[in-house]
């Protein structure tokens, strides 16, 4: 029977004792912590000129005029940044059949019982909900950022405009820190997953564990080449 | 009195016993400030009151502004208005805005000419706004001014004032509006405008003689015929400490678009208070959790078992 699930350019075991399993290419790592250094610094801006208590964070980036210099352009390099990260994750993130199985399941997770977890590709329903809501988060912040960015558009846009901008802007960016927070704690407390993203490489007992479909594939790809099940 | 000669802007300033106000201690509101200590004393609050039905259009009081703050405005291209410049810049902060209206009681044409530039609302959106400490600053005589050293240039007081004043210089990234020449008044002379108005159009004094002397002004317009002559000290934003005489009070759009009822804008107040609020709570409760669960929850690990089969699996021992 043939497989859809998805495996990634650079996704293989490599054999050895332990086999290890690499699960992102250094691009794509590089391209995740540009993007991620980008979403902290902009977090900690956006902080600062949100919440006066926060304001003194400004001394990290120089001072608020420099602050507020850096903010929008830090807003462009995340979403240039993040837009590549997008055309690599896009596809391996779409809704498949099992994902809402697994939702289904996620009491079980939390409770520690994994192995009543439907088997599931490269990512899980909580990495795609991350994906998905950051990329709608992200795409929301920039055009609403765009409308008050005073340095190039805002005098050319209706202030009542830029009004309801700023406060979108605000709301979304709660949303933002929030799934930030959800998906740095998953990470965390997952173990293995950030060595994934810092080195590139999972265990095959933790491939197995969490994205079991994603490991059989490439244990299928390790023995047939072309990765298809025979 | 101590802290403010009575129209001052006609009398010649003090030469003696007047000592500077204006400092720290007479702040009542200092933006982004969550604990500003009470000012040390109260000043009287200060008023400037302009006459639309006196003013003649000469501009005196524009070029006394850019005399007395050292702007330099660019000339700009005439499109056929007598408003000169075409708006407020950083470099201009007062602006006679002319406009023709036609009386359709009379049939009259009327020429509205209003001295635009800051209202020094008693309850200041821009200061509201502003998320840079002390970069907007309330004094109790009623003074709302801008501390440019403080000021990072973000524009969000444009967003917070409900008569669109601020602007923000390309320049030196600073945002700059009419500051009630708080440097004169600090030393008790009134405001250069008002200095240099030649028909008095443009009066300055304590708040409560200037709505005395408003009041004389609107019986005055009421004989002449105009049964809607009135003051102009807006209730949604506190009042204000720039007032207008206006003859036709019922209607101050006619004077380009002085606002009906102006006030900070509803998103501008919710979104420095509830929004502000429920963020900090949802996400501290969002920090908090994770770092329970961090302590005290069990990691989610991978056993033994599951590293010995897997392996097996990857070498191909057991399907």
């Amino acid at each position: 029977m043939s497989d859809q699930t998805l495996i990634e350019p650079g996704d293989a075991i490599q054999p050895g004792d332990p086999p290890i399993v690499h699960r992102y290419s250094p691009a794509t790592r590089l391209n995740h912590w540009i993007t991620a250094v980008t979403m902290i610094l902009l977090i900690l801006s956006g902080l600062a000129l949100y919440y006066p208590a926060l304001f003194f964070l400004s001394a990290l980036f120089g001072g608020g005029q420099l602050l507020r210099t850096l903010h929008p352009w830090l807003g462009v390099v995340l979403v240039l940044s993040f837009s590549l990260l997008f055309v690599r994750f896009w596809r391996g993130n779409l809704w498949r059949s099992e994902d809402g199985d697994w939702v289904a399941h996620m009491g079980d997770l939390v409770a520690g019982r994994e192995e009543k977890m439907p088997e599931i590709g490269k990512y899980n329903a909580g990495q795609k909900f991350v994906f998905w809501s950051l990329a709608l988060l992200i795409l929301g912040m920039f055009v609403t950022g765009v409308l008050f960015w005073q340095e190039y558009f805002a005098p050319g846009i209706p202030i009542p405009v830029q009004r309801l901008a700023i406060i979108v802007h605000s709301v979304l960016a709660v949303f933002v820190i929030l799934v930030i927070i959800l998906h740095v704690y998953a990470g965390f407390w997952v173990r293995g997953s950030f060595d994934a993203m810092v080195n590139g490489r999972v265990s095959a007992g933790w491939a197995f564990r969490h994205h079991r479909k994603w490991f059989r594939r490439l244990v299928e790809q390790s023995r047939g080449g072309s990765g298809r099940a025979t | 009195m101590l802290d403010a000669p009575r129209n001052p802007a006609v009398s010649n300033p003090p030469t003696q016993g007047f000592t500077e106000n204006l400092g720290p201690g007479d702040l009542i509101r200092r933006s982004a400030t969550g604990s500003l200590p009470p000012p040390t004393r109260q000043l009287t609050p200060m008023a400037k009151l302009i006459d639309v039905s006196k003013c003649i259009g000469c501009k005196a009081c524009q070029a006394a502004c850019v005399e007395w703050n050292d702007t330099n405005p660019e000339p700009e291209e005439n499109v056929g208005v007598y408003t000169n410049p075409h708006d407020l810049t950083p470099d201009m902060f007062t602006l006679m805005r002319f406009a023709e209206w036609e009386n359709p009681e009379t049939n009259n044409l009327e020429w509205l000419i209003r001295k635009d530039g800051c209202m020094h609302c008693a309850d200041p959106g821009c200061l509201a706004a502003c998320p840079s400490p002390g970069a907007i600053v309330q004094y109790s005589n009623g003074i709302v001014d801008f501390d440019h050293d403080a000021c990072i240039g973000c524009g969000y007081c444009i967003k917070g004032c409900p008569f669109d004043i601020p602007r923000v210089s390309k320049t030196d990234h600073k945002a700059y509006k009419c500051t009630l020449c708080s440097d004169r008044v600090a030393l008790g002379q009134g405001p250069a405008c008002a200095k240099a108005c030649p028909t008095q159009a443009i009066a300055f004094g304590t708040k409560d003689d200037m709505k005395k002397h408003a009041e004389e002004r609107i019986t005055d317009l009421k004989s002449r015929g105009y049964k809607n002559a009135g003051l102009y000290d807006p209730e949604g934003v506190g009042g204000t400490h720039v007032m207008y005489v206006l003859h036709h009070a019922d209607k101050p759009g006619i004077y380009n678009d002085l606002p009906d009822n102006p006030r900070i804008p509803p998103i501008v107040q919710t979104w420095k208070g509830a929004t502000k609020s429920v963020g900090v709570v949802a996400m501290g409760l969002a920090a908090a959790a994770v770092v329970l669960h961090g302590l005290f929850g069990k990691p989610n690990r991978v056993t033994p078992e599951e590293e010995a089969r897997a392996d097996d699996i990857a070498r191909g021992d057991r399907p």
